[in-house]
């Protein structure tokens, strides 16, 4: 068995990560390796092209994954997901002392968000204000484009510019509302939750299609919290255990997706002013 | 019914996970916690704070203790038995983990060459070290700097050279521990301690001597080529305790005799202070350097053969270099001299003679107590450098 596996560096750390799994998968007899993209879009078209056997994408690159293969009859499968890609939430937050307490007060007012691409801090708690048919400013910060919303810095941004009174709302995602805690950047009791996404699951790893990536898959559901070696590897990745992959938890994000163009059906890409 | 705990108006961005963890700390891997409180985003941050921790979030306020921190600590071991106890062999794993301490397995190794109690002990360390701190001292104010100013141009020029000399020494005296503290494992904490307070001791030394050679003059004395050589002899020796031993057993403990000369003969307060002061601090290195070299022939008898070798290569290295240079030696005659008289003269030369030969008893003393038979220590000894560090 030999794979090649896609990630994209959006951090240094992803190195260690994957150099560190090679490693492990190697010594297990696995002829493993991978390969960086500096975005998503190029792995995602690398996956479907055959340059890369498994990908590990964002979610919004699963969809898009997806997308393409179908146009083309094929079909690409979420073989994997962290235990801490299940059932996340995203939050619009506004100052704890502000006068707004219902997303309809959102109306006409600034609201802060990641970048353009990203899930988490844009395009799903928009989707909720969509839906309440609530129409704001949006105030993006572009930072990573390309990443997905894996670079940390637009939801910063974001949570900044609602400190300091350049938006009256901002989007984060729920385990940054007490990251962003920690850092000082909104201090205990600075915010209040105003409105959140239902449950959704964020990254996945994707088999290309006609991947037989069953082998390798159950040994990496294999992997324990408990081996020495491999827990400072699964810190970095931000996981205690590795799941099947799932794909209902991204129904959401589909919709909002095609809500507002971002991907066409056949995957192409639709959203204005994206530029990865 | 699972236990509770109420948080009441404390939210997990305020400090309630350690309420939280405090509760679980009494629960097995999947039991339950039930999460009271008021705070408005208890629910969104409790769900998110479990994802991350490993735990299950069950909607209703609900914390499932999930394992993952049971599996953290599950092959954790002590850095050796206990605080007090000094392992025979500390290992790489337990990195920078202060001994005694609970090393959650899994960090990196630490790269260190000496790992093993008997290659750098000696019990008297701990004392040593305690010594050590005890009596430091102030440069600034230990010396008699502003003493009246009476000491003749040329036997001033001796100070001055002699002053020269022992600068370079304790140069080579300061990078020494300070090499060695670095390739020590951290464990045999005593050890690196009282190499780091050698090191600063050094530093202390450089400082005086350089300062008492300016007192009264703007310019130094001379380096010679083959005083160098022999010093930078002992930087080139890799071994612990072969440094430790070339370093403070033979090089230091002849600099005791040489710093207690310098101060019985010393032309004014300050000369007479800043050897003194230097020469305290030394026997201490030399009292470690002797502890611990008779340490490892203790458990290692064979090891005289490698001290002798030892010896006897640096010997051969410097054999045709001119090892003490004439300056310095001519020098310590005028300084034991007082004048230039040929009756003085004749007198300092008796004196630096017999300093030789104080020195060269106390090595053999010294190497004696390390367990050299007498005729050998004899030998050894007449082998070490002219240049006495």
């Amino acid at each position: 068995m030999s794979l090649l596996l896609g990630a994209v560096a959006y951090d240094p750390k992803v190195v260690t990560i994957w150099t560190g799994f090679r490693t492990w998968f190697r010594d297990r007899g696995v002829d493993f390796d991978y390969v960086l993209y500096s975005q998503y879009e190029r792995q995602v078209e690398a996956l479907l092209d055959g340059s890369i056997d498994l990908a590990w994408n964002s979610p919004l690159a699963w969809i898009r994954a997806r997308r393409l293969a179908r146009h083309r009859g094929a079909e690409v499968r979420a073989v994997a997901m962290r235990d801490t890609d299940r059932d996340l939430a995203s939050v619009i937050v506004v100052r704890a002392d502000s006068d707004l307490h219902t997303l309809d007060d959102l109306r006409g007012r600034t609201v802060a968000t990641g970048a353009i691409d990203s899930p988490q801090a844009t395009l799903l708690p928009l989707a909720v204000l969509a839906d309440a048919g609530v129409q704001a400013r949006i105030r993006r910060h572009d930072i990573g484009v390309g990443l997905h919303g894996d670079h940390i810095g637009g939801e910063r941004e974001a949570a900044r510019a609602l400190r300091t009174g350049g938006a009256d709302a901002a989007c984060l995602i729920d385990a940054n509302l007490l990251q962003f805690a920690r850092e000082g950047v909104l201090p205990s009791g600075s915010v209040r939750v105003l409105g959140q996404t239902t449950p959704y699951d964020h990254c996945n790893l994707t088999a290309g299609p006609g991947v037989d990536a069953e082998a390798f898959v159950d040994m990496l559901l294999g992997m324990e919290y408990g081996d020495d070696q491999l827990r400072p590897l699964l810190d970095l990745e931000g996981l205690k255990q590795w799941l099947p992959g799932r794909t209902e938890g991204y129904a959401a994000l589909d919709a909002a997706v095609t809500a507002t163009g971002f991907y066409r059906q056949d995957g192409g890409i639709g959203a204005t002013g994206y530029r990865p | 019914m699972p236990p509770v705990i109420d948080l009441e108006g404390l939210g997990l961005d305020g400090g309630a996970h350690l309420l939280i963890d405090h509760a679980l700390a009494a629960l097995r891997p999947g039991e339950s916690l039930r999460v009271r409180g008021h705070h408005p985003a208890l629910a969104v941050q409790l769900a998110a704070w479990c994802r991350s921790e490993g735990h299950l979030y069950l909607p209703e306020m609900t914390v499932v203790k999930g394992s993952a921190d049971a599996e953290r600590w599950a092959h954790a071991e002590r850095a050796g038995q206990a605080a007090a106890t000094v392992a025979e062999r500390a290992k790489p794993e337990w990195g920078l983990a202060a001994r005694g301490a609970l090393v959650e397995p899994g960090g990196p190794p630490l790269d260190v060459d000496w790992a093993e109690r008997d290659h750098v002990w000696a019990d008297i360390a701990p004392q040593l070290y305690a010594q050590a701190n005890a009596n430091q001292w102030n440069p600034a104010t230990a010396v008699d700097w502003a003493g009246p100013h009476t000491v003749p141009d040329d036997i001033e020029d001796a100070v001055v050279q002699i002053m020269t000399y022992l600068v370079e020494n304790e140069q080579a005296a300061l990078m020494i521990p300070a090499r060695l503290l670095a390739r020590l494992h951290p464990h045999y904490r005593e050890v690196m301690q009282l190499l780091a307070a050698q090191a600063a001791d050094e530093a202390r030394h450089l400082e005086i001597f350089t300062r008492r050679a300016l007192l009264y003059r703007d310019v130094l004395g001379v380096s010679g080529a083959g005083g160098r050589s022999s010093l930078q002899s002992l930087l080139d020796e890799p071994d612990y305790t072969l440094a430790s031993f070339l370093l403070s057993v033979l090089g230091e403990g002849s600099f005791l005799d040489l710093l207690r000369f310098v101060q019985r003969h010393a032309p004014d307060r300050a000369t007479a202070d800043v050897t003194m002061l230097a020469g305290r601090d030394e026997a201490r290195h030399v009292a470690f350097g002797v502890a611990h070299t008779a340490h490892v022939v203790r458990t290692d008898p064979a090891y005289l053969a490698r001290l002798r070798g030892a010896v006897e290569r640096r010997h051969s290295v410097l054999v045709d270099t001119a090892g003490l240079n004439k300056e310095v030696f001519d020098s310590l005659v005028v300084l034991a001299a007082g004048s230039w008289t040929p009756d003085a003269i004749g007198h300092g030369w008796r004196q630096v003679q017999r300093l030789q030969h104080t020195m060269d008893e106390g090595r053999q003393r010294r190497l004696e107590f390390i367990g050299f038979p007498a005729d050998e220590a004899a030998e050894i000894s007449a082998l070490h450098t002219r240049n006495f560090m």
